[in-house]
């Protein structure tokens, strides 16, 4: 057969790794017509609310629900006592600890969920939620983790005050645990002994998610069939039926759980929050569908607050620069209940990896995990479990330390680096790198922005100022950052017990197209788009002639879902594996056909050809068909494939990100008028995804370095709970973004992908913070946290005596 | 709670509709007439997911009543374009990938899409101040503003060539 069409047509009409496909997704949501929680509307559908605690801390004393349940419309009113019957008052966290699904006796953070009115429509249900009458009893309120240790209040009333927590003992009725990694004396006794050590309190403010969309369920309890479909915004859909089987008793197989579009997660998404569990309950009770819908209050008082980290440093260096030794310990404000979103062996997420991108020898971490009132969370937000705490904590040290030696910190980072022949590298606090290659990136980063010119510029502003010309001054962020994604290996890494692997399954259809499941879920990161790019560059099907479905348990296989960037390290490894798959069946469909021996075929971009005869093959369309209509010697009817993967380690991407920003030192603006993201997240699937995360992530971490907080006073009142208190940076507030990119495939995943969605974050949000710091640097000014809105900045100068 | 009639055209065609003068604008739209393109992030006027054209002003409309549109005449979404004929913002905003998970994207465009009206040569900064209602948690507007950029100069070519 003559092949009219060239080779490098062949590949582009794949559309596959590599190419900037225009994502499938778009057609829909640009008309409007995307299919998000609140779009779903079932017959006869109840809608609830929740009456919220108006106290950070106050014992229940009565709830009395009569007037709301007269108010016409009204069907019902549930309560802890309601819910008590069922054991369902109370449900597991995914951190080991348990939360109170409606208030038992007692409200431990300010919004926290005392009733579920359930009513005919949200108008109604808002209007009942002002008709209960709860009776409070004020509680004195903690804030402060610190207090919290040396208080004698004691929060969690329901715990046994000296019995163990799920990680261990816990030294007093506040505290959850402590968790240590590393060689702590040995640590020390570096310190001790070292020419410089640099120490200092690092806190990571508590920020949140805060997707455009809120979350939201709508729960519908079939009882003919004794069936339960429960939709939802879910970053984990597979993990939520399993925990809504073990907590209703309904067994799995009778439970469907759709995550429809999800408006943005950034790990929001992922917990299990009283709303699911009330609009489950409501519709067993009610025996119709029952819809649940968070407004932005409800979404920033209580569901998934991320961080609230105070991580004290000291780093020791020799008088050259080298790095001897990293000791941390982090106080971590959980809130009232520990609910946070990590693997189960790691309570603090995978903090150990704040030894960065450095080679430093020996490293001690221990966090202690603390109850206070506030709201339960500590979600990764658009990281992967602490890596953002960790990233900014070791960048912030690197600040601190070339401070303490006088030293250009872009060098000292040079000094310090890994490099790139000591790969795969055992970190101190026990990781694996797989691959990199920092000194490369840094160097095209450090010449991409002109460093030493900007240094330059820097030092004759400064000058500039003295001489009274000018009010600003020039700040010049540096970071360079090592992310571990892709959690993660079985053998250590879990959620409630399910390892986290992920998984592929794809039927290729009689006319050779296909469809493949996978167990993840898409949040805007355009899945449908690039998990067919993998498959079509593995099975030489066009990315356009396949769907990609997620979301739905009854026809996905089980997955962990979306969060960690673990996508593309996982699911996309079990995609191109499952594709390996079907293309070793179709290569032995393939010699059937043209009657030679399967070894004497091998795969050439959409096709099999034979072996040193390439006008004879048989086209991937070609060989679907037959599956499904030849009678093949002992091969099965049909090409079909899944595959579950579990990464033999985790990944690590990494990146070099500069932030050049002018700071006023009158009006405290800091005006960020250059931004450079290299990024190295292996093998590139799609450049056009990959430069849209950067963008996203980027501005997230923009905004919790410059003004985005959750914060509370000091009765525990929420005081950022509207996006008119709650910063979310404007397209006019956002800068402009070069990215960058060096590759560097990671060696043990099938396709040498790394993931990238929250590098921007855990990168950025150190980049704009040192800036800031550097302005200040020659004014002695060594940690200020975060945000630095611009009156913050406007107090750093101030407290520096440049207002005198 | 008594009902009161409303009438008002709905991407060109007149609707008469019975709403609790509480109800908000939003609710209407996406409840009444499922039109779900405009979203609610807010409720606040933050956000501008809901965003609408209301005789030819962009309006949030989580933060208006449906009875203070009576007589009004609204664009949603699903009015500027169709599967057969996108408009060339919708196109635009594929091309550049001016869109992630799509939830304040109805709002973005429909917003955009005022805006090239009031200015049809607008500068990146005054797409960037003129879309600054707008939030999006998702792309970091580089590509929203590419691609509104994008459209108003093809609208432009497309106007020159018409005359
Ligand atoms: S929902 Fe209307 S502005 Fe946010
Ligand atoms: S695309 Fe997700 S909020 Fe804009």
């Amino acid at each position: 057969m003559k092949d009219e069409v060239t080779r490098d047509e062949r590949v582009a009409n794949l559309k596959g790794m590599g190419c900037a496909r225009k994502r499938v997704e778009d057609a829909r949501f640009t008309q409007g017509k995307g299919n998000y929680i609140d779009d779903i509307n079932l017959p006869g559908m109840l809608h609830g609310d929740f009456v919220r605690s108006p106290y950070a801390h106050a014992r229940v004393k009565s709830i009395n629900i009569d007037a709301a349940m007269a108010l016409p419309g009204v069907v019902a009113v549930l309560t802890a006592k309601d819910l008590e019957p069922l054991s369902l008052h109370w449900m597991p966290t995914l951190a080991g600890d348990k939360q109170m699904v409606l208030a038992d006796g007692k409200v431990l953070f300010q919004g926290q969920e005392v009733a579920f009115v359930v009513a005919k429509d949200r108008y109604i249900a808002a209007d009942a939620v002002e008709l209960v009458e709860v009776e409070y009893e004020e509680l004195p309120v903690i804030v402060d983790p610190f207090k919290s240790l040396q208080s004698d209040v004691v929060l969690r009333e329901d715990l046994e005050p000296g019995a163990d927590g799920a990680h261990g003992p816990r030294k007093h009725p506040n505290h959850i645990f402590l968790w240590e990694v590393g060689d702590k004396s040995a640590t020390e006794a570096v310190l001790d002994e070292a020419d410089v050590v640099a120490e200092e309190m690092v806190y990571y403010h508590r920020t949140h998610p805060c997707p455009l969309e809120p979350c939201g369920s709508v729960a519908s309890m079939d009882k003919v069939n004794g069936k339960l479909t429960l939709y939802g915004t879910f970053q984990a859909p597979h993990v939520v039926r399993t925990v809504a089987s073990l907590l209703s008793g309904i067994e799995e197989h009778n439970i469907r759980v759709v995550s429809p579009d999800i408006g943005g997660g950034f790990g929001n998404k992922v917990g299990v929050y009283p709303g699911y569990v009330c609009s489950i309950v409501a519709s067993i009770v009610t025996g119709v569908p029952v819809k649940w819908i968070e407004d932005r209050m409800d979404n920033l008082m209580s569901t998934a607050f991320a961080r609230d980290y105070h991580m004290h440093g000291k780093i020791s260096a020799t008088k050259e620069g080298k790095i001897t030794g990293l000791w941390c310990h982090t106080t971590a404000d959980h809130g009232a209940f520990d609910a946070c979103a990590d693997p189960t062996k790691y309570p603090a997420g995978f903090m150990s990896i704040c030894t960065g991108s450095y080679d430093i020898p020996v490293a001690y971490l221990g966090v202690d995990g603390v109850y206070t009132n506030k709201a339960p969370g500590g979600v990764a937000y658009r990281c992967s479990f602490r890596v953002t705490e960790a990233a900014y904590f070791i960048e912030r040290m690197i600040e601190v330390l070339a401070i303490e030696l006088n030293m250009d910190a872009a060098e000292l980072r040079r000094i310090n680096f890994i490099k790139k022949e000591q790969f795969p590298y055992n970190s101190a606090l026990g990781w694996e790198y797989d691959s990199g290659d920092y000194h490369t990136a840094w160097d095209k980063a450090l010449e991409a922005v002109d460093y030493k010119g900007l240094r330059a510029e820097q030092t004759e502003r400064l000058e500039a100022f003295k001489r009274g010309e000018t009010r600003k001054l020039m700040g010049i962020g540096l970071t360079f950052f090592t992310e571990i994604v892709g959690a993660g290996p079985v053998k250590n890494c879990d959620i409630l017990g399910m390892g986290m692997f992920d998984s592929c399954e794809i039927r290729i259809h009689p006319t050779g197209s296909a469809i493949a499941r996978l167990g993840t879920i898409s949040q805007g990161q355009g899945h449908a788009t690039t998990f067919a790019q993998i498959l079509a560059s593995e099975i030489g099907i066009p990315a356009d002639s396949i769907t990609i479905e997620e979301g739905d348990t009854d026809t996905a296989p089980y997955g962990l879902g979306t969060y960690g960037s673990r996508s593309t390290p996982v699911a996309g490894a079990a995609t191109a594996l499952a594709g390996r798959k079907i293309r070793a069946k179709a290569q032995m469909i393939a010699a059937y056909l043209l009657e030679v021996h399967d070894d004497d075929v091998e795969f050439d971009v959409d096709r099999f050809v034979v072996k040193g005869a390439p006008e004879r093959f048989k086209t991937m369309k070609e060989i679907a068909y037959a599956s499904y209509n030849q009678a093949i010697p002992g091969v099965e009817p049909g090409l079909e494939a899944v595959s579950y993967y579990d990464p033999p380690n985790m990944t690590y991407p990494f990146g070099a990100y500069i932030c050049v920003m002018d700071v006023d030192v009158d009006t405290g603006t800091a005006d960020i008028r250059q931004f450079y993201a290299l990024d190295d997240c292996g093998t590139r699937i799609n450049p056009m995804v990959i430069e849209g995360q950067v963008h996203g992530g980027l501005t997230e971490a923009l905004a919790i370095a410059m003004g985005q907080e959750i914060a509370y006073d000091e009765m525990g009142n929420h005081k950022t709970s509207t996006l008119m208190d709650f910063f979310i940076p404007t397209a006019w507030e956002t800068p402009h973004y070069t990215t960058d990119h060096t590759v560097t495939p990671s060696p043990h995943h099938p396709i040498g992908a790394k993931g990238v969605g929250e590098s921007p974050n855990v990168g950025g949000v150190p980049a704009f913070s040192n800036a800031v710091h550097d302005a200040f640097r020659p004014f002695g000014l060594r940690q200020s946290h975060m945000p630095h809105d611009h009156w913050r900045i406007w107090k750093i100068a101030n407290g520096l005596g440049l207002h005198d | 709670m008594t009902k009161h009639h409303v009438k008002m055209t709905v991407n060109g065609e007149d609707r008469d509709i019975l709403v609790e003068p509480r109800e908000l604008l939003i609710h209407t739209l996406r409840d009444q007439l499922d039109l779900k393109g405009p979203h609610v992030g807010c409720e606040t006027s933050h956000c501008g997911a809901c965003t609408v054209d209301l005789d030819g002003k962009s309006v949030k409309a989580c933060t208006m009543f449906t009875v203070q549109a009576a007589g009004k005449d609204i664009t949603t979404i699903e009015g500027l374009g169709n599967p057969d004929a996108l408009h060339v913002l919708q196109e635009s905003f594929r091309e550049h990938h001016g869109l992630q998970c799509g939830y304040c994207t109805p709002g973005m465009i429909t917003r955009a899409h005022r805006l090239l009206q009031e200015n049809p040569n607008p500068t990146e900064e005054d797409v960037r101040f003129g879309l600054s209602g707008n939030l999006c948690r998702c792309t970091g507007y580089q590509n929203i503003v590419k691609s509104v950029l994008a459209a108003a100069s093809e609208l432009n070519a497309a106007k020159e060539a018409a005359q």
